[in-house]
Parts: C-alpha cells; sequence; structure tokens
C-alpha cells in the first residue's frame, strides 16, 4: 500500500484540471483535522497518537473540539446505546466532506462486549464508516496507519474534474457522490 | 461494634421485627421487613453509638425460584469504623420498597441504578428515572428473565458472525494439495 501512496504523488499529469486536483488534495490530505472523540480507553491510545512519540500532527492532523470544524471522526471506544444517538448527532454535524475512522474492536464490531445489553454492536450501524482500525486498543502506529490509508482515499478525489460531468456519477470517489453544482 | 453488636441493639429497639442474623458464621447480614427500611436506617444513622453515616452499596438479588428480590444495603460508619449489611425481601411480581433517599443523599442514584436494571419501585424517591439504559428502553436487564428487544431506534442489538462460513485460504491450497496426491497415487 505504501507504494501506491507514492505513486499518487509521481502520476502523470494530462491536463490543468487534473493538476488542480492534485493540489487541491494535497492541501486537504495535509490538514485533517479531527474530532476529539474518545469514549473508552481507545481515547487513551487517541491522545498518545497526538502526543510527542506518535505525533499524528506531522500529517497535518490536529484534534478539533467541535464536530463543525472537523473533516475526521474517530469514534475511539465502546459506543453504549446512550451514546449511539449522540454520535449520529455528531457526525451529522460536521459538514461534507466527511470521514469516519471507527478504531478498536468495540467501535468495530462490538467486541469485548458482544453479549452485553447496553453496548452498541459497531459503529457502522449508525454511520458510514471509511477505515476500520482493530486492535484492543490499537496501538498509535495502528491509528497512523488509519489517518494514512484516509489520506489515500483523499487523494484519489477529482474535485475539479469532476465538477465538469455535473449530475453524473464519479466512479473514482470512494463514496458514491453525485456531484452538484 | 460487631454484628452481633449492631444486631441486639437493634433488637432492643425494635423488638420482634428484628430477626436473627443469618447466615451466622461469616458475611452476616439481617433480613427486615421492606415496610420499616426507613424507620430502622434513620435509626441506624442517627444513633451515637451506631452513627452509620456512609451507604456504601446498594444492589440487589434477582431469585426467580423463591419469586423475590432481594434488595442488600451495605452500610458503613466512618465515625465508629464499622459496617452491617440490611436485606429487604419483595415480592418479584411487584416490587416496591420505600426509598431512603431521604436518610441517605447517596441512595439517588444508586436507586435509579437498581430501578434501571432491575425495575424496583422506590417509592417517595425524588427522581426516579433510568440512569443507564435509554430512557425508552424496554425492560429491566439485569433480572433473569430478561429478552433483549431485536432493536433500538433502528439499531439492531445484535451482530451477524462476519467469520460464519469463512474458509482459510491456505487450508484450501492444502486441501486441493492433499485431493492431488490421492489422485497421484492412485494413477501409480
Amino acid at each position: 500500500m505504501a507504494k501506491d501512496y507514492q505513486q499518487d504523488f509521481g502520476s502523470i499529469i494530462t491536463s490543468k484540471t487534473s493538476f488542480i486536483d492534485e493540489i487541491i488534495n494535497l492541501a486537504r490530505k495535509s490538514s485533517i483535522f479531527y474530532l476529539l472523540f474518545g469514549l473508552a480507553c481507545c481515547g487513551i491510545e487517541l491522545m498518545q497518537t497526538g502526543g510527542p512519540r506518535a505525533d499524528i500532527d506531522r500529517f497535518g492532523s490536529v484534534p478539533r473540539a467541535t464536530p463543525r470544524q472537523s473533516d475526521l471522526m474517530i469514534v475511539a471506544g465502546t459506543l453504549t446505546y446512550k451514546m449511539a444517538e449522540r454520535c449520529r448527532l455528531l457526525y451529522e454535524q460536521m459538514a461534507e466532506p466527511k470521514y469516519v475512522i471507527s478504531m478498536g474492536s468495540c467501535a468495530s464490531c462490538g467486541g469485548l462486549f458482544q453479549y452485553a445489553y447496553s453496548v452498541c454492536k459497531g459503529v457502522d450501524k449508525l454511520i458510514p464508516v471509511d477505515i476500520y482500525v482493530p486492535g484492543c486498543p490499537p496501538r498509535p502506529e495502528a491509528l497512523t496507519e488509519g489517518l494514512m490509508r484516509v489520506q489515500d482515499k483523499i487523494v484519489r478525489e477529482r474535485w475539479f474534474t469532476a465538477r465538469q460531468r455535473i449530475g453524473q456519477a464519479e466512479p473514482s470517489l470512494g463514496v458514491d457522490y453525485k456531484v452538484l453544482a | 461494634m460487631t454484628f452481633e453488636e449492631i444486631q441486639q441493639r437493634l433488637a432492643a429497639k425494635f423488638g420482634e421485627r428484628i430477626g436473627a442474623l443469618a447466615p451466622a458464621n461469616k458475611d452476616a447480614s439481617l433480613v427486615v421487613p421492606p415496610g420499616d427500611v426507613v424507620e430502622i436506617c434513620r435509626f441506624l444513622k442517627d444513633d451515637p453509638d451506631l452513627a452509620f453515616d456512609c451507604l456504601m452499596n446498594l444492589s440487589s438479588v434477582d431469585w426467580p425460584k423463591k419469586n423475590q428480590i432481594e434488595v442488600v444495603y451495605h452500610l458503613w460508619s466512618y465515625a465508629k469504623q464499622h459496617a452491617f449489611i440490611l436485606k429487604a425481601q419483595l415480592d418479584r411480581a411487584k416490587p416496591e420498597i420505600a426509598s431512603l433517599e431521604p436518610v441517605w443523599k447517596a441512595a439517588d442514584w444508586l436507586e435509579r441504578e437498581q430501578y434501571d436494571l432491575m425495575g424496583i419501585q422506590f417509592q417517595g424517591h425524588p427522581d426516579l428515572r433510568r440512569i443507564m439504559m435509554p430512557d425508552d428502553w424496554v425492560g429491566h436487564p439485569l433480572r433473569k428473565d430478561y429478552a433483549e428487544q431485536t432493536q433500538w431506534h433502528n439499531i439492531t442489538t445484535t451482530r451477524e458472525n462476519s467469520l460464519e462460513g469463512y474458509v482459510r485460504l491456505d487450508e484450501l491450497k492444502k486441501k486441493a494439495a492433499e485431493a492431488a496426491a490421492a489422485k497421484k497415487e492412485v494413477l501409480q
């Protein structure tokens, strides 16, 4: 995967519009602000990922305290039913384009609390998830890897080229957006 | 004071309403009539020799065969450094008991928890709402006969096993290799 990522940098520019897309995506992928949404022990690893050793600030990724300024939601930890509604609300408050990382086995599938009465069995029952990071909890390296996969996804998106084909589905996008005016 | 001394003290005050400690050898507790809980607890708190100023824990046990729900009160005295355990047995079909919130403020959330998970109605409680589960949840999860609803707010409460029907690629290859070897043997 790392090789693919480098190839994206070295892609052949065929037109001005694709060049503009490259520039836009370079800016977007280097400023993924994530929503601080630590729910359980994964939240501690999330803090470590932002700390000096793993330091995802070197990818231009910094925590935001409000969903309205965030591009990425990292659901870190056990999601209870009571929190599930709030989680959906926070996701809906984020501005498009938005991405979701499900961090840890609890957020991905309920994990350890598979038969518990109070835990939602996976955040993907509520909101679309882009990247699943397994682990209990995942190490900061794993979360950094997850962030890089989100960057891969962003790099592949075509905004300017897509604008010229308004109304058509854009297959190169991760999500099946229809580009509107 | 020991458990026995506290029990004797209560028996002297309340007479026949106070039974014997059970079991006598270890972890003794006292079963009290549900109607008298507030009166007994107020005495335990206000008496200068007993001085139970702390409600350590309030929990409950479900006994479906005995058809009862047992409320357990763990008391502690910071002043005298002694503990005591009270139990009250309620009818399982309609578990109701007076709230201890007027005696110890700590009972507020503990009673809400027991109401939420076990469905005990605490009469006289100022704010008896669910504390852990969502407000519109159906049922009380710690009852022995609890059956979880299949979905809540369009979220299904179970997750299908994604490993069901999952076949490992290396096992498939191994099987194919074994089959090929068997074929070879037959040919030879």
